[in-house]
């Protein structure tokens, strides 16, 4: 229990200090992180709008493929990603490997299904009349589309939240495809697994106060959009 | 249609031809033709599943119709018309207001249209006085009662300003007084609200008092076109004369018919002359109003009339300011609607005799 104790209170201390190596490490974490949710989003936000708001045949097996995405193991991922911007990769010419540009394709690949799945269930949960009715008004179809989306933006919130909260965790792609080069590629996760190993437990415990704390931000701020209740000033009957 | 845009009064705005709206198997609607003119409030009447909302969205063009066309001024029209989603607006039978104020919902459209923001903040005011709601412009509508939202919703569609406003049910899901209040304020707002208003309901009332024409559905087709008094006074079938409120006696047979007017012998043995005609022998049923029902005491009653007679009093059901009464004779019973002033000058309770007449034009005649 000792050891425990010990390096929680030097992991607060080091953070505390304002260590250079560690901080690094956390910005860098967040920068790769916040990209692939952000490209995560130009991706999933069309296909799980797409999905939810047409029919066609074979749709069952895309919105299964989706779901499957939410379960994709990160070691997998990153795999495919190293074979596909290695030397003899199709995409070797771009010398992504052990860049961080690499570790956020990887992370897209990610977040992008944790994306398409929750806006999914955002656009099926806003009733279709609202955007007839918006049509019934001389809406564009693009323009209701658009009040479509505005009205799930709550939950399209949390679908951000789910996708940073998926991939900053993960420790498995960026370590494949990043190679934890000092510096460079290092990030919170891959940190972790390395100064553990070095037995620098006070600097592990530190990075995984961090990302505890991030985890459970992102987690917060789901649980309150989804319980976020309409107001009523008055009854619903005057 | 010639190409000027004023259109004058009576001018067949829009029209559907043999408008054909499949879900799954069931055929919803199949009207064969229906026209929208300028300067008219239509009525689109009918029951619950009669297929009147879903010709409403075929009208304005929010659903395509699986057979048939839509023509706005004379040329076919389909969703993605740009004039035609321009110049019509509807109101969706339950206000769905989107986040965001009073004003803020009302705005939307005008914004779609890309009007300046000086011009939008103006008709915002306008509509929002129009339906009475100045006080709430920057009311989050998640807080509004039912008959506040419904009003943000008609002020939505009032904003653009449309050619052919559709109203599906704007009174419904409102409870009593709001929708009095309502009411009273669309037979106000809707002269003025635009050139054409489809108006869908299922409440006669409501039809009768807003409408210029009427069209009566059942099971997706028209059964009935024309003015209030016209459907009223005489109802094409069964369905429209029960629809709108008449009361049917036993089925009987035609004995004689005679320049204009039938004697119809009923299967307990009453005789009734009724308007119309009909062959001779034919089986028939008699439908009436009750409020066209004539009560009078024996001894002052006239003795002239053809339909004459002998009841006695044999329910009485107060309704607010009416009363309702069940007349029962030997071989014939009557519904009949009369004031409380006039049941309490009759001296009318259960078991007086009275004497009921009606207008052989106040019998309506149909098939069997």
């Amino acid at each position: 229990m000792d050891v425990l104790v010990d390096a929680a209170r030097q992991a607060l201390a080091l953070l505390l200090s304002g260590d250079p190596y560690l901080w690094g490490i956390i910005a860098r974490s967040l920068q790769v992180s916040g990209s692939a949710v952000a490209l995560g989003l130009l991706v999933g936000i069309p296909i799980g709008t797409w999905l939810g708001l047409t029919r066609f045949p074979g749709r069952g097996i895309a919105v299964a493929l989706v779901n499957t995405g939410l379960a994709l193991p990160p070691v997998v991922v990153g795999l495919f990603v190293y074979l596909l911007l290695s030397r003899q990769g199709p995409f070797g010419e771009l010398g992504w490997l052990y860049t961080t540009s690499a570790m956020i394709a990887a992370q897209v690949v990610l977040a992008a299904p944790y994306v398409a799945a929750i806006t999914l269930a955002a656009v099926q949960a806003v009733p279709p009349e609202l955007r007839l009715q918006a049509r019934a008004l001389g809406a564009g179809r693009w323009q209701a589309l658009l009040l479509h989306l505005r009205e799930a933006r709550l939950s399209l919130m949390a679908a951000v939240a789910a996708g940073f909260g998926a991939v900053i965790s993960e420790v498995g792609a960026v370590m494949m495809v990043g190679g934890n080069v000092h510096g460079e590629t290092r990030v919170i996760t891959t940190a972790i697994v390395l100064e553990t190993r070095r037995g620098q437990f006070a600097t592990a415990m530190a990075l995984g106060l961090i990302l505890l704390a991030i985890a459970f931000a992102a987690n917060a701020f789901i649980t309150r959009v989804q319980q976020a209740a309409p107001r009523r000033r008055r009854p619903l009957t005057s | 249609m010639g190409g000027g845009k004023e259109a004058r009064r009576g001018d067949v705005l829009l029209s559907g031809e043999g408008l054909v709206r499949r879900y799954d198997d069931a055929t919803v609607v199949d009207v064969d033709s229906i026209e929208v003119r300028t300067g008219e409030v239509l009525a689109v009447l009918g029951p619950n599943g009669a297929g009147k909302s879903t010709l409403l969205r075929l009208l304005a063009a929010l659903e395509a119709p699986e057979d048939g066309r839509l023509l706005y001024r004379g040329r076919a029209v389909g969703r993605d018309d740009p004039e035609l989603r321009r110049t019509v607006a509807a109101v969706l039978q339950r206000p769905y207001l989107w986040r965001g104020t009073v004003a803020g919902n009302v705005e939307f459209a005008l914004k779609a249209r890309r009007l300046s923001a000086s011009e939008r903040r103006e008709r915002v005011r306008q509509a929002l006085q129009m339906v009475d709601i100045v006080d709430l412009a920057d009311v989050p509508v998640d807080t509004l009662s039912g008959g506040e939202a419904q009003r943000v919703a008609l002020a939505r569609a009032l904003a653009v300003e449309p050619e052919i406003l559709f109203l599906d049910e704007p009174t419904a899901d409102l409870d009593v007084s709001v929708r009095r209040r309502l009411l009273g304020d669309l037979e106000r707002i809707v002269r003025h609200a635009a050139p054409a208003i489809v108006l869908v309901t299922h409440d006669p009332g409501e039809a009768f008092a807003l409408a210029d024409r009427v069209v009566v559905m059942e099971g997706g087709r028209i059964v009935q076109a024309g003015t209030p008094a016209e459907i009223f006074e005489s109802p094409a079938t069964e369905f429209v004369a029960s629809f709108t409120g008449a009361e049917f006696m036993l089925n009987g047979t035609v004995s004689k018919v005679d320049e204009g007017t039938m004697t119809v012998r009923l299967e307990s043995g009453a005789s009734l002359e009724a308007a119309g005609s009909a062959e001779p022998g034919a089986r028939v049923r008699v439908g009436y109003r009750p409020e066209d029902v004539v009560v009078s005491l024996p001894q002052s009653s006239s003795t002239s009339a053809r339909n004459r007679f002998d009841t006695t009093v044999a329910h009485l059901h107060p309704r607010g300011g009416l009363v309702r009464l069940r007349l029962e004779a030997d071989s014939l019973s009557l519904e009949a609607v009369i004031t409380r002033h006039a049941m309490e000058e009759l001296g009318l309770q259960v078991g007086t005799s009275v004497v009921a007449q009606v207008k052989a034009t106040a019998l309506h005649v149909f098939p069997a």
